[in-house]
């Protein structure tokens, strides 16, 4: 093997780089489109063909949104950009170099410009007894769900807010799973906070119906939704047992046998961070995300990024996006003029303003709460891995850690396997408030390669081809 | 513990903590291993304190198996084949295993 070559690489195969690479490939780019898992999708329409093709009655219980997947997944199928499968990526270079592992073999590409469509992943819900089993994000159930049409046994509890939390518990119920109760964080207070923002949200009246629509459907099927629920704690022997909470001035404790957490997601930021793109904070939703322009470049110029790695809007913007990023590859390698170019992407934009417009209402009500973003309970665990709690953080504070590269030394958080994808925003916030600093102050993880722990004998087995020249 | 909603013919077969088991094809090996048993499914290098997969997509690394002699993989990415041998993975790994 010897260094595969392009004109553009996107990394994810997710509704933007599907749809990027699809759309570059229409203007003549040389295109790849390199994904870690085995089939097109991304985590949104995760396993769409298999469910499509082989469990089709599963559609109507994962809805309309998610089956429209397929659709994209065609148009990219139908394009001439080459599909690799089952590649993690371990590592970029600003110059286009793309290194990955296909669990066997490390593999070695160049592209004269890389769309990252790394997309999101679920914030850290950081509450005592979340590290046992039992416990996984609202997303690792739908995700469940869609893969191999599997649903928990026995009672559920689903906890926190946002959109996917209210989507996941109706899949559930329908999907024929006892869900015992929904402990929703978000309060009184969050939605007076989203209230002036609901002007601008009627332009998104599909997006605002829907949520309507499915907390209805939830208490029609007898599901007690707790509002302004807090001070949660799971606990069990070796398992999820109990999960104790708060809500309107009651303690209140549930039994359980799964407990499925989820305070909204957040950009995937390992590889532009490994990438030393620059980033910038989001102050309502707490996220870090990578500064991009209009079309999704960065201030890298090989670099773009497109969809919820660039800031969290959704399936539907994202698809936009990476056409829009794929336009400029195209035009800024001459595929493409300038009048080319912005006709493609007019109408695009005046789509974009369609599912963009209920954002700031749903940044404003879905505010993760203080108490998740900063563990007031010392023993809470805050990175997995390595198992460092709350209480080490604020003790490493007081000891002077000033950021979260520092703290590696004293309790090597964000050092495990995960290199920081579960503790990094928490991390971040814990050392802002013990400091009273703000997070851009304070910093986030410097990521290295490899962005997955890869073997020696993976590395070794590389033919690094024309690189060793 | 996880249940399947639909009852398949499309199977393959697997060893999990050594005991023969029939799993749904083309699902992940942690699909495959929750549908099979509760409880942990690795343990910490640093406490010894039980785990079981978090998050599914391939971010947490809290599903860490011993598949097929192979050390620490993703058992959230790795689908299942028939004649796997899936264990717990536990504690760290030795220098040299599986390479």
């Amino acid at each position: 093997m010897t260094t595969k070559a392009y004109d553009l690489i996107v990394i994810g195969g997710g509704p933007a780089g599907m749809s990027a690479a699809t759309e570059a490939a229409e203007h003549g780019l040389h295109t790849a489109l390199i994904d870690e898992q085995s089939a097109v999708g991304g985590q949104i329409y995760r396993a769409v063909d298999e469910v499509v093709t082989r469990r089709a009655d599963d559609l109507p219980m994962l809805g309309e949104e998610y089956a429209y997947g397929e659709t994209v997944a065609n148009a990219f199928r139908a394009s001439t950009a080459e599909y690799i499968s089952g590649h993690t990526v371990w590592q970029l270079d600003q110059d286009g170099s793309i290194w990955s592992s296909d669990g066997a073999k490390a593999h070695a590409f160049q592209a004269k410009n890389i769309i990252l469509a790394t997309g999101a992943l679920e914030r850290p819900v950081p509450i005592p007894g979340w590290t046992l089993p039992g416990v996984m994000t609202a997303g690792a159930a739908q995700i469940l769900l869609k893969t191999a049409g599997m649903i928990p046994v026995g009672k559920i509890v689903i906890v926190g807010s946002g959109p996917l939390l209210l989507l996941v518990a109706d899949q559930l119920i329908k999907a024929g799973a006892d869900v015992e109760a929904v402990l929703d964080t978000t309060g009184v207070m969050d939605y007076v906070r989203g209230a002036p923002h609901l002007l601008r949200a009627t332009k998104s009246w599909p997006y605002l119906q829907k949520g309507l629509k499915l907390k209805r459907a939830i208490k029609d099927a007898g599901v007690p939704i707790y509002s302004g629920a807090h001070e949660f704690l799971i606990s069990g022997d070796g398992q999820a047992e109990q999960i104790g909470f708060t809500s309107g001035g009651l303690r209140r404790t549930l039994r359980v046998s799964t407990v499925l957490l989820h305070q909204g997601v957040v950009p995937n930021t390992q590889a532009s961070r490994q990438l030393r793109l620059a980033h910038g904070w989001h102050k309502t939703q707490r996220y870090w995300y990578p500064r991009v322009d209009e079309w999704g470049h960065s201030d890298v110029p090989a670099i773009f990024v497109a969809g919820d790695g660039a800031g969290v809007f959704g399936a539907k913007t994202a698809e936009i996006k990476g056409k829009l990023s794929a336009l400029q590859v195209a035009y800024l390698q001459g595929r493409i003029s300038v009048q080319v170019r912005d006709n493609a992407a007019a109408p695009l934009l005046s789509e974009l303003e369609n599912h963009t417009s209920i954002r700031p209402m749903l940044d404003a009500i879905f505010v993760p709460p203080r108490d998740i973003l900063n563990p007031p309970i010392d023993a809470t665990i805050v990175c997995r891995c390595e198992e460092v709690t709350a209480g080490n953080v604020r003790d490493a504070a007081a000891l002077g850690a000033q950021g979260p590269n520092q703290l590696k030394a004293f309790y090597r958080t964000g050092m495990g396997p995960c290199q920081g994808r579960m503790c990094g925003l928490t991390v971040t916030e814990i050392l802002a408030a013990a400091h009273n600093k703000c997070p851009e102050d304070i910093g986030a993880y410097r990521i290295r390669p490899p962005l997955k722990p890869l073997t020696l004998a993976e590395l070794a087995d590389m033919d690094v081809g024309k690189a060793a020249e | 513990m996880l249940k399947t909603r639909h009852d398949t013919t499309d199977k393959v077969s697997v060893t999990i903590n050594g005991q023969k088991v029939e799993v749904p094809a083309r699902i992940s090996v942690a699909a495959a291993v929750l549908s099979v048993r509760d409880g942990a499914t690795r343990t910490t290098p640093v406490s010894g304190d039980g785990r079981a997969p978090y998050c599914m997509m391939g971010v947490c690394f809290d599903c860490l198996m011993d598949i097929d002699g192979v050390p620490n993989r993703q058992a959230c990415m790795v689908t299942v084949a028939n004649g796997m041998v899936i264990n717990p993975q536990e504690g760290a790994s030795r220098l040299g295993d599986g390479t």
